[in-house]
């Protein structure tokens, strides 16, 4: 299994989430699967999705927020454990997508091939767990916040380059959440 | 009104309702007023580029937003102003205590303080340098509305003198 494999599960379990999703080829694989105005493609700033996603889920209260991120972007940002902890808000699941690689730059192998990311968000105290041994809505429509880790094997698909303008990511985004 | 009442009175008459930090010493005083605060939500975070993340979500979500910080912080935000924040445009007040300026007793400040007004000049983003409380207030209310029509980051520098 693939990434891409591995977003198409996940959006299985997705109707109106709002899921703010990693740079590179997870928002292109994202984008090729199922555009939709509840998606947010971080285009730039690797490591922020979580920030971002944290961000909004403070902000939204009642709305489920889905994070999908990446190895390499958790290794770039891996304080944000810390504060997704501290503010513990029950809104928000954060799906790690583990291929062991720097996938967008040519899968040069990251830190991660070698590292069990659930038992150190678990180590954190963000309830933390493997894709394949979890209901993923279940934990979505849950009052708790969690930390997903999905193995898979590095790897890219076919998936073009977004042609929407982050103007019009961010307005689509908004609208969704504010009308 | 004293230096640190103006910038929050500023803050919060612009509306502003979602703060991230990253403290300096010159902000303490700041940072327990908005703690204590219930129409503020103020997250602390590790490193001030997560927080340029976190003001973004919040964004999204329909907050008024802002970072406190030294200017320290800005270069470890760079990318993110450029890449999340300007790309997006989407509007932030960054309120910097601006060390290594005229006062300062620590060495290792003044390198990154020297550099903190030619940086933000190269990334094109507009600043004000506040000299006295009042001054503070309207510049916070004038960089408000400067940064949503950008739609890009605003900072206060708020040299030593300032204070």
């Amino acid at each position: 299994m693939q990434r891409r494999d591995a977003i198409e599960k996940i959006m299985n379990s997705i109707d109106d989430e709002l899921v703010i999703c990693n740079i590179g080829f997870p928002s292109r694989e994202l984008y090729d699967i199922e555009d939709r105005k509840e998606n947010f493609y971080m285009i730039g700033s690797m490591g922020l999705a979580s920030s971002i996603g944290l961000g909004l889920a403070l902000s939204q209260p009642e709305k489920d927020v889905v994070v999908i991120d990446g190895d390499g972007a958790l290794l770039m940002n891996m304080g944000s454990l810390v504060t997704v902890k501290a503010c513990n808000p029950g809104n928000l699941t954060w799906i790690v997508i583990n291929n062991g690689a720097y996938g967008s730059t040519g899968n040069q192998e990251t830190y991660a091939k070698n590292l069990d990311l659930k038992e150190i968000a678990d180590s954190v105290g963000i309830k933390s767990h493997n894709f394949t041994t979890i209901s993923l809505k279940r934990l979505i429509e849950d009052d708790e916040c969690h930390f997903i880790e999905f193995n898979c094997e590095p790897g890219n698909s076919e998936a073009p380059i977004i042609d929407l303008t982050p103007e019009f990511i961010k307005e689509r985004f908004m609208k969704t959440i504010h009308e | 009104m004293d230096s640190t009442e103006a910038i929050y009175n500023g803050l919060k008459d612009a509306g502003v309702d979602f703060i991230v930090s990253v403290p300096c010493v010159n902000l303490s005083k700041l940072l327990n007023m908005i703690d204590e605060d219930d129409e503020i939500i103020h997250i602390p975070v590790t490193r001030e580029e997560e927080g340029i993340g976190l003001c973004a979500g919040a964004y999204l979500g329909g907050k008024k937003t802002a970072i406190l910080m030294q200017n320290s912080g800005l270069g470890n935000s760079i990318n993110a102003l450029k890449s999340l924040s300007e790309l997006y445009g989407f509007p932030l007040i960054m309120i910097m205590s601006h060390r290594g300026t005229e006062g300062e007793n620590i060495c290792g400040q003044v390198p990154m303080g020297q550099s903190t007004p030619l940086i933000l000049e190269a990334m094109n983003f507009n600043f004000f340098k506040p000299g006295t409380p009042e001054g503070a207030y309207e510049d916070i209310r004038s960089s408000c509305e400067l940064s949503e029509k950008e739609g890009k980051p605003v900072s206060i520098l708020l040299e030593i003198k300032y204070w």
